[in-house]
């Protein structure tokens, strides 16, 4: 028989089994945790600055129709959802321009301007908005929404703040 | 408190008899080779641990299948990991219950007493075999599709039955979207079902039989 301050070979054999097999459940278990709660830690949406058009080309008393398009991913799965607006300015200050997005309020058709009737028609139900986007005709419950932020760039490029969902 | 639950419980299961039959039984003086069963039963265990994780971001559609496992390549935390343990423990575990089944051939443990052992075991080898081939058209890429192709075009060149065996397999005529969805059921549901049940009764006969002790040279 060994003496107790030796090792038997049965505690031996449980001693390397036992750490090993940790060993190898850490190395497998810890990133196995990871793996499955991976997309809990990615970001959400993205919130983002988004360039509608020069400055120089927005012109006063013609509203400029721009349009981006904003890919969310999923995984595997891309889905593009387009987004367009009218910027109105109104006087030679950047920070003096009204930006609405085209979506119509009643039910989301996209609005078009309309130099002849100078306001904004919608296709679908023949809504009709002011150049500001207050309701001047037809079904819509309220005006044109508008995206609240804006700044320009140093090269006098206006972007919006796009907020996702 | 935990002590009489202890007690509770090993008055109805009796521990000592586990262990005993499962850890502590008599052995024949054995080498390395008698490890192969475990180190096989390691892997099926393994498997089916990365196999359950690949499954939570897998998809079996011909649309999905081939892009949810890039996403797991390299969207994923890990991913490329877990499935490189799949990967590599699939082709490890047929080498692995090859070999297990050579060495109980070598040195002829499928006598008398353990015929059915070993008739068992043929059916752990079948359906590991089945396994790597169920599991292999998964990615859904031209390898995958193309091995799938041949390999039921095999199967299908068997007399009389042979068109009913490869549209079987394929759900149809064609490989398809049946092909990839009836793979997959097979691959994480009914194969695996099959070799559990099988390993389980292989358990039981060794642990009623012993090891066979290995050969002498006037054996
Ligand atoms: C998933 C596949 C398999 C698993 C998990 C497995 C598991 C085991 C284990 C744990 C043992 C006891 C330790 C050892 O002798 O290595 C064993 C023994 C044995 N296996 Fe397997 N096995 C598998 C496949 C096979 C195959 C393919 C055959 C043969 C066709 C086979 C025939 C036997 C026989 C006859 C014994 C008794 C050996 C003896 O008593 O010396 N097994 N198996
Ligand atoms: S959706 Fe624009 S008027 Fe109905």
């Amino acid at each position: 028989m060994s003496d107790s301050h030796e090792l038997s070979r049965r505690d031996f054999i449980k001693v390397t089994t036992g750490i090993v097999g940790g060993l190898i459940g850490a190395i497998i278990g810890l990133p196995s945790v990871f793996y499955l709660i991976d997309p809990a830690l990615q970001e959400g949406g993205k919130d983002a600055w988004v360039p509608i058009g020069k400055f120089e080309d927005m012109q006063v008393g013609t509203p400029y129709p721009f349009s981006f398009t904003r890919v969310q991913v999923n995984g595997w799965e891309r889905t593009a959802s387009s987004f367009g607006g009218y910027a109105v300015r109104k006087s030679d200050s950047p920070d003096d321009l009204l930006i609405l997005n085209s979506k119509c309020t009643h039910l989301a058709c996209t609005v078009n301007w309309s130099a002849e009737a100078q306001a904004y028609l919608c296709p679908c139900h023949d809504a009709k908005f002011s150049m500001e986007g207050e309701v001047v005709d037809g079904p819509p419950p309220r005006a044109l929404d508008i995206y609240e932020e804006h700044r320009i760039s140093e090269d006098g490029i206006i972007e919006i703040f796009f907020k996702a969902g | 408190m935990w002590k009489n639950i202890y007690l509770w419980l090993d008055e109805r299961i009796g521990f000592n008899d586990l262990y005993t039959s499962l850890l502590d039984r008599p052995e024949p003086k054995t080498t390395w080779w008698n490890t192969l069963g475990s180190a096989s039963m390691f892997l099926f265990v393994l498997q089916g641990l990365t196999g359950i994780f690949l499954t939570v971001y897998y998809t079996p559609s011909p649309d999905h299948a081939y892009d949810s496992i890039n996403y797991i390549m390299q969207g994923v935390a890990f991913g490329w990991l877990i499935r490189g343990i799949h990967h590599w423990g699939a082709t490890l575990m047929v080498l692995v219950v090859f070999i297990h089944m050579l060495r109980v051939f070598y040195t002829a443990s499928f006598k008398y007493p353990r015929e059915l052992t070993w008739l068992i075991g043929i059916g752990l080898f079948l359906t590991t075999l089945g396994m790597g081939f169920t599991g292999y058209l998964l990615p859904w890429n031209q390898k995958a599709y193309w091995a799938t192709t041949v390999g039921t075009q095999i199967a299908g060149t068997a007399p009389f039955l042979g068109e009913f065996i490869l549209k079987a397999l394929r759900g149809g005529p064609d490989l398809s979207a049946l092909t990839l969805q009836r793979f997959f059921s097979a691959h994480i549901w009914i194969i695996p079902a099959i070799l559990a049940a099988l390993i389980g009764v292989h358990l039981f006969l060794i642990i009623k039989h012993g090891e066979s002790h290995w050969p002498k040279k006037d054996d």
